[in-house]
């Protein structure tokens, strides 16, 4: 037992200041003023664009909604977009994430696909719109490529992950029954990750809708052409219609996303998809009693 | 039945955790291999099925050298060889039923199997076998509904559906309390001798082995040290086996 004379002396405050990060919070302050000071941002400069913001809005209301028609072609083809990326991307993403999963695969396999996987993560996908209008030229075959790279990135990541976190325990029993591997697959890794990945999907979805309307600014389909030749051409009331049609595509696609992730996420699996809607299950001769 | 020439598995060069183990399983009967923890007991049962690959050995199976296979030949020895698992590694998100058909993946193509287009017949047997291990009624549960008793009930039917020429069985009733480990050893008993299937049990509890097991295989340091009919098992061997003796009453 050792005397208490011998304990370190209890301090004042045991939450001790440290030094570094205050110094870190001065120098931020200071760079933020230089960084202002640099770029001319000054008060008046702000009074001057406050007052231009202020007759941008006021031109914006009311929304002119009288060229309806150019509007809904426009949302309509964003939409097919969106919808044709999400598809094409999932499709593709499912076999390269698979591929790219190391607990499951050889080096020889998982590291090109997760080449591919960080290539098409690395650019935003206008740029990648960009580089398809100037390939397929102008049109919405364009924005479909370019989002489809964009989800392909964006799943193909996920679904690694999710496949990389799953039980091994639960694949080397199926293995163990002499299941080839497309079996084990289906029935010892799907289960495990299929409402995780119904869940990157919807969120890819909901993702694609808004960058399909996005892509059409340089010239791969969709509204945002139109919106972009309404700013040119200082349509602002219309640029409003716009710009409110967009927000109600995108609240109802966070509704249908919201709805669909409801339904799987957490007590579903691939098997219970396929069942639904198939008139009578040949398993359930038997009731729980 | 099973014949196991000069097995040697080292994780590590150099390291050997087992050392030439030479072994004999008859067709009929239920053999526990005790020993203490880190033993190799569960690298022993793993190399049978080739989850874990033997770095020397033979291991005849039926005729055939199951470490020389590859393939699509290991995969039709591995469909005549159960297993049923310390953590019973049921499929959680699978139903019971779907867990059951799984042991028919060997014998039922991937396209059929992802359809969930399996034999009538493996159906029938999938509920019969339900009934065998008490859990009639359960077939639409979720796996990861049940509980471990039920869990390890479904891992043996899993490993029965097989049609296994030889049951593996790694630690069954480690992870379950006293009463329902010596129901599931009944159970795994009961279906060795209704159906004639040999039955490879590694075990940690000693009196739960003397009790079920027709012959007890002892291993130490990676050997085995001892092989006979639970009777000889007296403290002399068991301390051969564990080493000291301050544990034993």
């Amino acid at each position: 037992m050792r005397a208490a004379t011998d304990l370190p002396a209890p301090l004042d405050n045991p939450f001790r200041s440290s030094v570094w990060p205050r110094i870190a919070g001065v120098a931020l302050l200071v760079y933020v003023v230089w960084a202002c000071a640099q770029m001319d941002i000054s008060w008046a400069r702000v009074e001057i664009g406050l007052e231009n913001a202020a007759h941008f809005f006021s031109r914006l209301f009311p929304p002119n909604f009288t060229r309806w028609e150019i509007l809904v072609k426009g949302l309509l083809e964003s939409l097919q977009i969106a919808v044709l990326a999400s598809a094409l991307g999932i499709v593709l993403a499912l076999p390269i994430g698979l591929c790219a999963s190391r607990n499951l695969m050889p080096a020889w396999a998982s590291w090109p696909a997760r080449f591919l996987i960080v290539t098409a993560r690395s650019f935003h996908p206008v740029i990648v719109a960009i580089v398809f209008v100037k390939a397929v030229g102008f049109g919405a075959l364009a924005g479909v490529l370019a989002l489809t790279v964009a989800s392909i990135g964006f799943i193909g990541k996920l679904f690694t992950e999710a496949i990389e976190e799953i039980s091994l325990k639960q694949v080397e029993a199926v293995r163990a029954t002499g299941a080839p591997f497309a079996s084990v697959l289906g029935f010892g890794v799907l289960p495990q990750v299929f409402s995780r990945f119904i869940g990157f999907a919807t969120y890819q979805l909901d993702s694609n809708l808004r960058n399909s309307t996005m892509v059409g600014i340089v010239g791969a389909g969709g509204i945002g052409g139109t919106l972009f030749a309404a700013f040119q051409r200082f349509d602002y009331d219309f640029v409003c219609a716009i710009l409110l049609s967009i927000i109600a595509i995108i609240m109802a696609g966070e509704l249908m996303a919201t709805a669909v992730r409801r339904i799987f996420i957490g007590n579903a699996t691939f098997a219970d998809l396929w069942r639904r809607g198939r008139a009578a299950p040949k398993l359930q001769p038997l009731q729980d009693d | 039945m099973l014949t196991l020439q000069h097995l040697s598995k080292s994780y590590v060069a150099g390291v050997p955790v087992l050392q030439d183990v030479n072994l004999d399983i008859a067709a009929r009967g239920i053999t526990a291999i005790i020993g203490p923890s880190g033993t190799g007991k569960s690298t022993l049962i793993r190399c049978i099925n080739r989850l874990i690959e033997p770095t020397q050995g033979a291991i005849l199976f039926d005729g055939t050298d199951v470490a020389r296979l590859s393939g699509a030949g290991l995969r039709h020895a591995r469909r005549h060889i159960g297993m049923v698992f310390q953590e019973y590694n049921l499929v959680e998100r699978l139903t019971v039923m779907e867990n059951l058909l799984s042991g028919r993946l060997g014998y039922v193509s991937a396209w059929r199997a992802w359809r969930r287009k399996f034999p009538p017949a493996d159906i029938r047997r999938a509920f019969e076998l339900l009934d065998v291990v008490g859990l009639t009624g359960f077939a639409n549960q979720r796996a990861d509904a049940l509980s471990g008793g039920q869990r390890q009930r479904v891992g043996i039917a899993r490993a029965v559906m097989q049609e296994p020429k030889l049951l593996l069985a790694d630690e069954p009733t480690s992870s379950l309390d006293p009463k329902t480990s010596v129901e599931i050893m009944q159970l795994l008993a009961d279906i060795a001798r209704s159906r004639e299937i040999p039955v490879l049990i590694n075990m940690h509890d000693v009196e739960l082995a003397k009790r079920f097991a027709d012959r007890v295989v002892g291993m130490s340091g990676g050997r085995i040290v001892f092989d006979g009919p639970p009777g000889d098992l007296d403290d002399g061997k068991l301390k051969v086996i564990y080493g000291g003796e301050g544990w034993l009453h």
